[in-house]
């Protein structure tokens, strides 16, 4: 394994070289296309609170609102996006009983944001519902690693335009409305997901379809035909 | 020597999988279309501990125990060689298993796990021809 002196002088030399060019790739692989990070914190403008309240789903018309403050990652919203959710949307947005209202409400975890820019991008795109369902139910694809890659999949895979999802999410020009979003639902009390503001009163923790039926019930009872 | 750039190889391979894992790489460069389900599956992860991070930290090992045995005080010794022959033949029984795992279990076929398996076992070979050369040296 020795060498003369020289010779291992060419050696590390050569090492040198090699690493130096591989961290070159791995820095270019990591800022190139695709490789995203969403900034916390950012200085929130009119531009981003302007028109924007929320992703509403169902009919502008419907008598009751409710507002849903959530984070992709959050188990607890992953498991009510899929379990509940289906119900709610079928037989209260579907009915025009419930206008939803779903808002971003950033929590800690890696890729709360960079989930909450993806489906913003995909609702420049007018996706939204569809991409939105698709990163609850795709969750194990991407809550462990490799997130960036799964929801540019996502994008691929529902037909979306990929080079203007690309440019969306590499501008990372939702992130002001995020933040808004989050300060808005921390200054009416909101401090967890799932949280739901029904009828001027927020309600922590997943509620069941049974549950927010009631609250419905409550708010705009069903009239009997006469 | 060919053992340290071999390990320092696929120590950056290794790395752009786990960069990929932990989110910071977004999309993988993959020819073979099969990299992200590899990377996404449940059988990327080995006992708690992503696979990726378990080939960072092998890799660094190898590499270290390469440049170790180039010193000048280590020439005349077969600790280095036997220690590489060793680690690498973990590492070539353990690469085996994942390339079940890769081939049988998840169905998809990932250029950069292959290229990493194909480096450990050069590896363990020019360890093997090191061994039998120090020994032979030492005789």
């Amino acid at each position: 394994m020795a060498a003369q002196q020289p010779g291992m002088n060419r050696f590390y030399l050569l090492l040198g070289a090699v690493a130096v060019l591989g961290v070159g790739v791995l820095v270019y692989m990591a800022t190139g296309r695709g490789a995203v990070s969403i900034p916390v914190n950012v200085v929130v403008t009119d531009a981003d609170t302007a028109g924007f309240r929320g992703y509403i789903i169902g009919s502008p018309d419907a008598p009751v609102e409710i507002t849903e403050y959530a984070d992709y990652q959050c188990p607890s919203c992953q498991m009510f996006a899929t379990i509940q959710f289906p119900d709610v949307k079928a037989r209260l947005i579907e009915t025009g009983r419930v206008r939803w209202r779903y808002r971003d409400f950033p929590l800690d975890f890696p890729s709360s944001r960079l989930a909450m820019h993806a489906a913003a991008c995909a609702d420049d795109q007018g996706r939204f519902l569809d991409y939105h369902e698709r990163i609850y139910a795709g969750f194990n694809e991407w809550n462990r690693g490799g997130a960036a890659g799964a929801f540019r999949r996502f994008a691929e895979a529902s037909g979306m335009d990929i080079g203007a999802y690309d440019d969306c999410m590499s501008s990372t020009r939702h992130a002001g409305r995020i933040q808004a979003s989050l300060n808005e639902g921390a200054r009416i009390g909101v401090g967890s997901t799932p949280t739901f503001l029904v009828g001027g009163r927020l309600y922590p923790g997943v509620l069941s379809y049974d549950q927010i039926r009631r609250l419905v019930d409550s708010l705009a009872p069903v009239t009997p035909a006469p | 020597m060919g053992i340290a750039l071999l390990a320092l190889v696929g120590l950056f391979v290794a790395m752009y999988l786990w960069l990929f894992k932990i989110g910071v790489v977004g999309t993988m460069s993959c020819g073979t279309g099969g990299c992200e389900a590899v990377q996404l599956s449940p059988e990327s992860v080995f006992m708690g501990i992503e696979v990726a991070l378990i080939g960072v930290v092998g890799y660094l090992v190898l590499l270290a125990v390469a440049v170790w045995g180039t010193m000048p005080a280590q020439a005349a010794q077969v600790a280095p060689a036997l220690a590489l022959m060793v680690l690498s033949g973990g590492a070539v029984a353990f690469t085996a298993y994942l390339k079940y795992l890769e081939f049988v279990v998840i169905g998809a076929l990932c250029q950069w796990c292959v290229a990493s398996a194909v480096i450990i076992v050069a590896i363990f070979l020019l360890s093997v021809a090191d061994w039998r050369r120090s020994r032979a040296a030492m005789a």
